[in-house]
């Protein structure tokens, strides 16, 4: 759409905006008296390279996909979908009802895929009602699905402080399932194989949301009901015109959107905590939404977004631990000039590069 | 408009000497130079996408120009944006009217020229020069009317006067008779002469040859970027400004086809029409009574019959916007009818019982709609998807459940050679493409479909001439292999050279409808009539034919 060659459209450009974020966040790491290259160097092998790292990295990028791929999945239909915090939280409440039910009374095998099912379909009906809201009634979704993250907020709130408070203590968080119903880690599944390797979050989710994304690859681009979705949203009066049932696409594709969301709790608790913790989505469901901007709402960008996110979290964190000057505020102002450089101010260079690749006179 | 001006070396009103303007890979303008001289009428006339709107924003201020100098009356001006060219005396007249609908005519003329912060005392003055220039002109227009409640001619008017009340003495029209009635488009006219006895420099862009012979003293012909010609109007043909619009002799053309393209009886004298095509017989798609309101409870068709015949081309007239929209959205399914039937075969089609474009298309009924770019093709998608735009679970987008890019690529590329759509490139977005060539594309996609009825709007709209010609061949072809054909078009030359059968709409109705088998012209002033509506009660200057105002001053 820039009239740019690919490799600097998909390329160059990016990469310029990362690199511009980068240079402030390294002034200002300057400013407050520290080395930009020392604490660049520490991110990224606290991300990538040190004991653990990496687990913890794609442990985090696990959930930035599952919500990348959700806000995405919305986008193609021309929906914004700023709801993934709070159908990720009930579709939580989706796996740990069924996990808490059956966990004591079947194999893992059944309870692992119902329990992982639970949350596609609580999350994804989460994201119905202000679909259908919006198809049928004309409430805007991006007001509907904001509203709906309180109103997860306060249902979780009640029942993790009320009927589903492990018994006999007093802080908001379920009993732990059963290790039959827990998605095995990594680790264990390397060691299993004889291979040494550090305990870190990572779990077998991460292998459902890489198939998640081609799933929604081939969704999108490939299927007769993907071309529908897109129509919709790149042109309503086409669709129309088409015969494409325009109010039925929106609800499927927030129905889809709103379960790949919730997907994001099987990472957290059925491969991680093992239990339902208040705030368990601790603010995925928002950073989904960068993560699609910068992935171009395409799996393979989303992918590599959810990557830098994953690095930029864990790197962060261990910026954090090293340095008594550098907090965790600082982090997250190094994450919000990503954003705004890559997503927000994403297409700053196109004058420049225009300017550069334009192809001389004919 | 005297060419001794020039002679004489009064500096021209405008020259613009080598202008350059490129957009990515299309080279806009080419190199262009352009004198006009002061208190003239002049023409720029090209087919779509020969630069000429492209010209006149530079002269406005729209675009800069990559390369060229720009002159206003002897001097060399830089003009960055539109308030520079106010500044510099020029007006423009969009071609879509950028007017506030709900402000009244003052309201409008005032809008950015309000004269400090409390209005008072602006609209008192407003209104003072309103009045002069109303007289002045013969602009008459009442400053205290909605512009929204004003007819589309009107309403052209208070764009004429915004620009004038700023001072305007370089007045640019962009494409004005577009939304005109032909009795509407001879009154733009005689303002248009009355401005110029006031010495104001009229620029006028059309692609209309009809046009430019009854109005411009001077014509410049534009094509593919480049300026090919300047000519004195006086001492011109039509054929020859058709010939150097399009780049190659139009002799060939056959004649019905040249009128239908450029707007012109080039060939002389209406001759009767001759037809051979097989007899129509029974009603493919009968409408009764037929009626439809919007979302907001205003009625857009009301009590709407009609019959397409298999082998026959209805044409549907009327000025934009009296329902021929809303009728192609009822009958294409899109919309639901509220009232009426509608039948096509077996089929009943009503309130109750609706039928979706989907199943539209089952029943052999295919869409070629007049919004392009809105409805017809999906701007975002490729080629080789949007060639399967409502057929996208028939077999051409593959045969097992998923969607096949190599079938897709396929089947695009067979539309596009037999349609000759350029560039041959299913991969390439809609967007890529020129008017022409998306909709070459879309007819392919309908034609392609086999159907017993064809829906087709503005089918020419945006589109060149050689697309006009072959896409006029195919509606002709198609008719003769025996489809019902619903033809609707703002364009009457365009209905007079393909339809066997015309019905008029204005306000949501069918006021009339007649064979066309007799003389164009005679067709043309009748037509014209009801366009405008036959109840209204007319004024003596309006009573004679549409037509003859324009003809009369081509031959003076």
């Amino acid at each position: 759409m820039t009239g740019l060659p690919k490799w600097v459209d998909l390329g160059l450009l990016p990469l310029m905006n990362l690199a511009l974020a980068f240079l402030i966040a390294g002034g200002v790491v300057a400013i407050i008296g520290e080395s930009p290259v020392e604490a660049l160097s520490v991110m990224l092998k606290g991300a990538f390279v040190y004991d653990g790292g990496l687990g913890y990295t794609l442990y985090y990028t696990t959930n930035f996909l599952f919500t990348g791929l959700a806000v995405s999945v919305a986008f193609h239909a021309m929906l914004f979908n700023i709801g993934g915090e709070g159908q990720a939280a009930i579709g939580g409440l989706g796996a740990i009802l069924v996990c808490l039910a059956l966990d004591a009374v079947m194999p893992g095998l059944i309870v692992i895929p119902l329990a992982i099912a639970a949350a596609a379909v609580f999350g994804g009906a989460w994201a119905v009602v202000p679909g259908w809201l919006q198809a049928y009634r004309g409430s805007h979704i991006v007001i509907t699905t904001i509203m709906f993250n309180f109103i997860a907020a306060g249902v979780l709130v009640s029942l993790l402080s009320g009927p589903l408070m492990r018994a006999g203590q007093s802080s908001p968080q379920s009993r732990d399932i059963a290790e039959a119903a827990q998605l095995p880690f990594i680790h264990d599944i390397a060691r299993a194989l004889g291979f040494p390797a550090t305990s870190t979050p990572l779990n077998l989710s991460f292998v459902l949301a890489l198939i998640a994304a081609v799933g929604v690859w081939v969704l999108i681009w490939r299927t007769r009901w993907g071309y529908a979705l897109r129509a919709v949203g790149q042109s309503e009066p086409a669709a129309q015109y088409a015969g494409i049932r325009v109010p039925r696409t929106v609800v499927a594709a927030m129905a889809i959107s709103g379960a790949l969301a919730g997907c994001m709790a099987v990472n957290e608790i059925l491969g991680a905590q093992h239990k339902m913790v208040l705030n368990f989505t601790a603010g995925y469901g928002f950073t989904g939404i960068a993560v699609a901007l910068m992935g171009r709402n395409h799996p393979v960008g989303i992918f590599l977004a959810a990557l830098l996110f994953g690095a930029l979290y864990q790197g962060g964190a261990e910026l954090d631990f090293e340095f008594q000057t550098i907090t965790r505020e600082m982090v997250l102002l190094i994450q919000g000039l990503i954003i705004l450089f890559s997503g927000a101010l994403s297409l700053m260079f196109v004058p420049a590069l225009q300017r550069v690749f334009r192809p001389g006179p004919a | 408009m005297n060419p001794d001006d020039r002679a004489g070396g009064t500096p021209p009103a405008v020259r613009l000497s080598g202008i350059s303007k490129r957009f990515g890979a299309v080279q806009a303008n080419r190199d262009v130079d352009l004198e006009v001289a002061r208190g003239s009428i002049h023409g720029i006339i090209g087919e779509n996408g020969a630069g000429k709107s492209t010209l006149v924003s530079i002269l406005y201020g729209f675009y800069e120009a990559d390369a060229g100098r720009i002159e206003i009356d002897g001097h060399v001006v830089a003009i960055r944006s539109s308030a520079a060219a106010i500044a510099q005396g020029i007006g423009m007249v969009h071609q879509h009217f950028m007017l506030v609908p709900t402000f009244t005519v003052l309201e409008n003329v005032m809008l950015g020229a309000e004269g400090g912060p409390l209005l008072a005392r602006g609209a008192a003055e407003t209104r003072a020069e309103l009045l002069d220039l109303s007289t002045a002109y013969g602009l008459e227009v009442d400053p205290d009317a909605k512009v929204g409640d004003l007819a589309v001619g009107l309403q052209q008017r208070v764009e004429i006067l915004k620009a004038l009340r700023r001072g305007a003495r370089i007045l640019i029209l962009d494409e004005p008779t577009g939304v005109l009635t032909p009795d509407e488009t001879g009154r733009l006219f005689d303002i248009l002469r009355g401005l110029r006895r006031e010495g104001v420099t009229i620029l006028l862009i059309t692609h209309k040859l009809r046009e430019i012979m009854a109005v411009t003293d001077r014509v410049s012909v534009m094509r593919q970027g480049e300026m090919v010609a300047h000519r004195e109007t006086a001492s011109t043909t039509p054929e020859e400004l058709a010939e150097l619009m399009v780049g190659r002799r139009v002799a060939a053309m056959p004649r019905r086809e040249l009128v239908a393209a450029l707007g012109v009886d080039a060939g002389g004298g209406g001759t009767p029409r001759a037809r051979s095509r097989p007899q129509p017989n029974a009603g493919a798609l009968e409408v009764r009574g037929l009626g439809w309101r919007d979302a907001r409870g205003i009625t857009r068709l009301s009590d709407v019959s009609l019959t397409l015949r298999e082998g026959e081309i209805l044409g549907l007239a009327g000025v934009a916007g009296n329902g021929q929209s809303e009728l192609l959205d009822v009958l294409s399914g899109i919309a639901t009818p509220q009232s009426g039937v509608i039948r096509i075969g077996e089929r009943i089609i009503n309130r109750d019982r609706p039928a979706g474009p989907a199943e539209l298309r089952a029943l052999g009924l295919a869409h070629v709609p007049e919004d392009r770019h809105r409805r017809g093709v999906v701007l975002g998608f490729t080629a080789q998807e949007n060639a399967v735009l409502g057929y996208q679970h028939g077999p051409a987008a593959g045969d097992g459940r998923l969607l096949s890019p190599a079938a897709l690529a396929c089947h695009c590329a067979a539309l596009m050679k037999r349609f000759d759509v350029r560039p041959a490139a299913p991969g390439l977005r809609m967007s890529g493409f020129s008017g022409g060539n998306q909709q070459k594309l879309v007819l392919a996609r309908e034609i392609e479909a086999e159907p017993r009825i064809l829906l087709v709007g503005q089918p020419t709209r945006g589109v060149d001439i050689g697309a006009i010609e072959f896409i006029h061949g195919e509606i002709l072809k198609l008719r003769d292999q025996g489809c019902a054909i619903l033809l609707v078009s703002v364009e009457l030359d365009e209905i007079l050279a393909l339809a066997d059968r015309v019905a008029v709409m204005n306000a949501g109705r069918i006021v009339g409808e007649r064979r066309l088998s007799g003389i164009d012209a005679e067709d043309r002033s009748e037509i014209g009539l009801m366009m405008a509506g036959i109840a209204r009660i007319r004024e003596p200057a309006a009573a004679r034919p549409a037509a003859s105002p324009e003809a009369g001053s081509a031959e003076a």
